[in-house]
């Protein structure tokens, strides 16, 4: 008996220990969560308006398609301060992919940023921190790009703020403009002149196109021809983003310009076929006229290249910009939220702003630094600059779904209606509404 | 000790051996079944990890309301399951999966029989030809798509204005511009891609096939034709099982190409299944449909892969 019972009392000892060792563990670690879960998220913290900088180290996630934004603001300010920046660049395709799955396991970095038309999606399940004290208490809080701003308030409060500006506007090559004698200094203020500009130089012939457009890309529909709709004092979707507005008058005029340089071979080869991935490309070579450009793009191109900047003008005239780009904000599970804040009010002040954002012929995220010494330099970049006030940002939860999926319902009408024979919009612009309000 | 082996005749039911108990087990037999319990321990665990415990993950998921960003939200069964044909894409795609698996399986194991007749017998410069049309399986796919993207793309790719340079056309050829030649460019990359790896198999089987028979035949006065279909058919059907598999188990599945070269255009004319399912996660945030999507093609796939064993098992009997 003794000889059996010592072990079983070893035994019972052990489970015992172990058992309580997990009940203190879990204790520990529910203690952890609980102080985590007030101290993180950062919305309800001090509203500091610079925010921490006392050496934490920060991880950040940025989409490939504003790396190089996203790496210049981070390396200028890892060299000023105190905390350091990790800094991870995703494939733009598997962005969303990788915020979704990270979200699910409470891993997502101190900050992230998104395309500003995601951002609805991330802030309406709870996946931002709410900054509207913070925002509200900078000192040019009024100044920041609102459409921006807009995009990411959900329920009357703000949790993202601006991190790279990308506008949609006409670049047109003065040179061939000069060939096709057009006046190199009068860029198209109309539809109707943009038509005729671009027929004017495709004229020229020897491989020379009057225009370029992706026409099989939803995204570079909507950044490049809602500006057109928009121009034209109208709207493409209702406030909520729950019904599109895509076969109006101005809309259809839009098409119909679009549809005759593809009937009259206008176009560059290849924009049936162009899925996104190149139509930045054309222009560079200095062969096509004039076409609506990502105001990113002007830094990259050639020296050589005489080319001016416009804004995207509507049928009849005016003027106006999708603004895109990627907004960014503080995780909701963030622990560090003053010190990414403090990245944030950095990121937007006069000095990263200038001599970051506009040395690099970037957009601006304050319309009060639309004119600065590197502008000063370019007018192309005040013309730039000043249309952030004059642009949009569409507000949809399911806009990637609807606009930017490639097999979505947006892409179905643009084809239907500028290589078919435009008949199908009032059916797509149905078929747009019920994905927008699945 | 030995132990006798059951007399298994046609007569006789069949019925298992009896294990011995573990107690009654001699100590070699436990210690053999430890061995082979140690050594199949790491890929048990590996299946289990990475196979058995995903799979039950994506059908609890295909039986909830499962938002890409927020998370499980509770049960939404059988909805998921009854959302899939709601879509206007669905049948379109199966429609289309079938097309593209009927036109590669057919092209692919022509043309792959076809080369490995031509670099079976071992002359002088057969192995350089088997090399070169092996070479591009090497390649992965995602690899190989993006290169053929490259080479068909009208903007950037050389093959697009070659035709106009050579004075055969006027304008630039767009091969991925209408659904037929999207579909058609596919085929090729996919026939270059694989149609050395099949050839590889094929000649295995070839190979195997002993030399009397066709001297057999030959003295027999059997023609070429004759010898191709009574001789070589027949022997080369397992390996010809074994390719059929693969190619229709592969192209139900399709997916890197066609997300990498047409991305299901244009007009939607080349969606394939898996492409549909990548949709519903990863476009329309909704992983419960795209669980169901999923669970439903494994299920087609397992029946399907079942009936094919069974036509390979009585290839290999026969």
């Amino acid at each position: 008996m003794g000889s059996t019972a010592g072990p079983r009392g070893h035994l019972r000892r052990l489970v015992t220990g172990i058992t309580a060792l997990l009940a203190a563990a879990s204790l520990v670690t529910a203690c952890g969560s609980g102080d985590g879960g007030s101290g993180g998220g950062g919305g309800g913290g001090a509203a500091d308006a610079k925010g921490v900088d006392d050496g934490t180290k920060l991880t950040m996630w940025t989409r490939a398609a504003t790396r190089p934004q996203s790496e210049a603001l981070v390396a200028a300010y890892n060299a000023s301060h105190k905390n350091k920046i990790e800094l991870t660049v995703v494939p733009t395709d598997d962005y969303q992919a990788k915020v979704g799955a990270a979200a699910g396991s409470k891993d997502l970095p101190d900050l992230f940023a998104s395309d500003v038309v995601f951002v609805p999606n991330y802030t309406s399940s709870g996946l931002f921190a709410d900054l509207t004290e913070r925002v509200d208490a900078l000192p040019f809080a009024e100044h920041l790009a609102q459409s921006h701003i807009k995009a990411g308030t959900y329920e009357d409060k703000k949790y993202v703020v601006p991190h790279t500006l990308d506008l949609s506007v006409l670049f047109y090559n003065k040179d061939l403009y000069r060939k096709a004698e057009l006046d190199p200094e009068k860029p198209p203020a109309t539809l109707r002149e943009w038509d005729r500009q671009a027929r004017a130089v495709d004229a020229l012939g020897g491989g020379v196109d009057g225009t370029f457009f992706g026409g099989n890309c939803g995204g570079c529909g909507v950044f490049t021809w809602w500006p057109s709709v928009w121009a034209a004092g109208e709207d493409v979707l209702n406030e909520e983003g729950t019904e599109a507005n895509l076969a109006s008058g101005a809309a259809k005029k839009v098409y119909d310009t679009y549809r005759g340089w593809v009937r009259d071979d206008i176009v560059a080869p290849g924009a049936r076929d162009e899925t996104g991935t190149t139509w930045t490309g054309v222009f560079p070579k200095g062969k096509v006229g004039v076409m609506p450009m990502p105001s990113t793009t002007l830094g990259l191109m050639p020296e050589d290249l005489d080319l001016g900047v416009a804004p995207i003008p509507g049928p009849d005239g005016g003027k106006s910009t999708f603004v895109g780009g990627d907004a960014i904000g503080i995780s909701a599970t963030s622990e560090s939220a003053d010190q990414a804040w403090n990245f944030l009010a950095w990121s937007l002040g006069d000095k990263a702003q200038v001599d970051v954002v506009a040395a690099h012929k970037d957009v601006v995220a304050r319309t009060d630094l639309a004119s600065n010494k590197h502008s000063k330099a370019d007018p192309r970049l005040v013309t730039i600059n000043e249309l952030v006030a004059h642009g949009r940002t569409p507000y949809a939860l399911k806009f990637g779904q609807t606009f930017n999926d490639p097999n979505g319902p947006w892409l179905t009408l643009m084809r239907g209606a500028v290589f078919g024979d435009g008949t199908s919009v009032g059916k797509d612009n149905e078929a747009v509404t019920a994905s927008l309000a699945d | 000790m030995q132990v006798k082996a059951p007399d298994r005749t046609a007569a006789e039911p069949r019925v298992p051996p009896r294990r011995p108990s573990p107690a009654a087990a001699p100590r070699w037999w436990r210690s053999r079944r430890a061995k082979g319990l140690a050594y199949a321990a790491p890929t048990a665990v590996f299946v289990a990890v990475f196979f058995l415990l995903p799979l039950l993950l994506v059908g609890q998921m295909s039986l909830s309301d499962w938002p890409l960003l927020a998370g499980d939200r509770g049960v939404n069964a059988p909805e998921n399951y009854s959302d899939i044909t709601g879509s206007t894409l669905f049948w379109p795609a199966i429609r289309f999966t079938l097309l593209y698996t009927v036109i590669v399986t057919a092209v692919l194991l022509a043309l792959a029989l076809g080369l490995a007749l031509l670099v079976q017998e071992s002359r002088p410069g057969a192995g350089f030809f088997r090399t070169v049309y092996f070479l591009p399986s090497a390649l992965g796919l995602a690899s190989a798509s993006l290169l053929f993207w490259g080479l068909y793309s009208p903007t950037t790719g050389p093959l697009s204005r070659l035709p106009a340079k050579l004075g055969l056309v006027d304008d630039p050829v767009s091969f991925l511009g209408t659904p037929n030649s999207a579909l058609l460019s596919t085929v090729f990359l996919i026939v270059w891609k694989f149609a050395g790896f099949y050839m590889l198999i094929l000649l295995v089987g070839l190979q195997r096939i002993p030399h009397e028979v066709y001297e057999a035949a030959r003295m027999d006065g059997a023609s070429r034709g004759q010898i191709f279909r009574s001789i070589t058919l027949p022997l080369l059907r397992p390996s010809l099982a074994l390719c059929l598999l693969l190619c229709v188990t592969g192209s139900l599945l399709a997916f890197d190409q066609f997300f990498i070269l047409t991305k299901g255009g244009p007009d939607n004319s080349t969606v394939t299944i898996v492409q549909l399912i990548y949709r519903e996660a990863f476009q329309r945030l909704n992983l419960g449909t795209a669980a169901a999507l999923s669970i439903v093609v494994l299920a087609v796939l397992l029946l399907l892969n079942a009936i094919q064993f069974r036509g390979l098992r009585n290839a290999d009997d026969s």
